[in-house]
């Protein structure tokens, strides 16, 4: 087999195993990264939220935040990790889709 | 490392995507010149990885997470320049599509993770790898270092935008704006944690990939094929 194709296998693998980056930081109670917190858990650290970190925060809003589909936040693991799942192989094409675009461009 | 919309103000952010757009520029004229559609499903499986790996939280016990970004990896198999515009597709979906990393921030995190982190791991894997043949042992160890060291150093470049925030930019009060964490915090907490952990995470990852590629397809590590 071609090694393009077992590097495409290897992605697949690592879609299906990607509910992994949701379920152990869940497990060994490990909150968000440094530095990227929400308004609300902005204001449980510092004591307050920063005025232009409020406004700002608030700017973009992402079809699918955080890997979850929208009100799918408070559903249970094993629904989230089928959307993590499903933000994978999304987010996964859509790179691929603009890398072939790009390339369309950038080809000599 | 995806540095979220509210931590860098707005200067911070501007400069940051002045910053990028001579480095996309010159990595477009570069990858113009040297890519042809053999090499188109390569780069798009760089921009791949990078996004998918970085999916992959790994958690410091009780404290925070963070994850490979795969940039060494892509820089060591595309070419720094191809291997820039592979992680700026990620992480530009990243923030669009995920809000992971904020759009103001785009210019920020590229240069981090799409060009600090990828040049210096291609320069010092380049650097440590010296004469030898792409299937010898040396080859893993300078792809763990690279790794290694590279993630660190964006770490670094991260650590510092937040930390020079809250002087930067203050109200008539004197509280934050944006981040409020100085560099006191964000230099010790941001390098600590990837020293620590999420470089050996980086590490791992990267020198694994080289090893299997050396077994399966050392062609693909060959110099000179790459999309430079």
């Amino acid at each position: 087999m071609k090694i393009i194709s077992k590097l495409w296998i290897l992605i697949g693998v690592l879609i299906i195993l990607s509910p992994l980056g949701l379920l152990l930081p869940e497990h060994f109670k490990a909150g968000s990264a440094w530095g990227e917190w929400g308004a609300d858990e902005m204001r449980q650290l510092a004591g307050y939220v920063p005025k232009g970190l409020e406004k700002l925060s608030s700017l973009w809003s992402a079809p699918i935040p955080d890997y979850a589909f929208k009100g799918w936040e408070d559903k249970p693991l094993p629904a989230l990790s089928l959307a993590y799942i499903s933000s994978a192989a999304i987010g996964i094409l859509v790179c691929v889709v603009a890398v072939f675009i790009l390339a369309k461009f950038l080809k000599k | 490392m995806h540095i979220p919309d509210g931590y860098l103000g707005p200067g911070t952010c501007g400069l940051f995507y002045l910053a990028m757009l001579p480095i996309w520029t010159v990595a477009s004229r570069i990858v113009k010149k040297t890519l042809n559609s053999r090499q188109v499903p390569l780069l798009a499986i760089g921009a791949a990885f990078s996004f998918v790996i970085m999916m992959f939280n790994v958690p410091i016990p009780g404290g925070t997470t963070g994850h490979a970004v795969g940039a060494v990896l892509a820089a060591i198999l595309l070419g720094p320049w191809a291997a820039c515009i592979a992680v700026t597709v990620a992480l530009v979906i990243q923030a669009l599509l995920f809000g992971d990393g904020g759009i103001t921030a785009i210019g920020a995190n590229c240069f981090n993770m799409a060009f600090v982190e990828v040049f210096t791991g291609y320069y010092l894997y380049r650097f440590i790898s010296g004469s030898s043949l792409v299937t010898s042992g040396r080859r893993v160890i300078a792809a763990g270092v690279a790794g290694y060291v590279g993630i660190n150093i964006a770490a670094l470049s991260a650590a510092f935008m937040f930390g020079i925030q809250p002087l930067l930019y203050k109200s008539a009060g004197g509280q934050a704006l944006y981040c409020p964490y100085g560099l006191n915090v964000a230099l010790p907490v941001m390098l600590g944690e990837h020293l620590l952990v999420f470089g050996w995470v980086e590490a791992i990852v990267t020198a694994l990939v080289i090893k299997y590629l050396q077994k399966h397809s050392p062609e693909l590590l060959a110099e000179g094929r790459k999309i430079q």
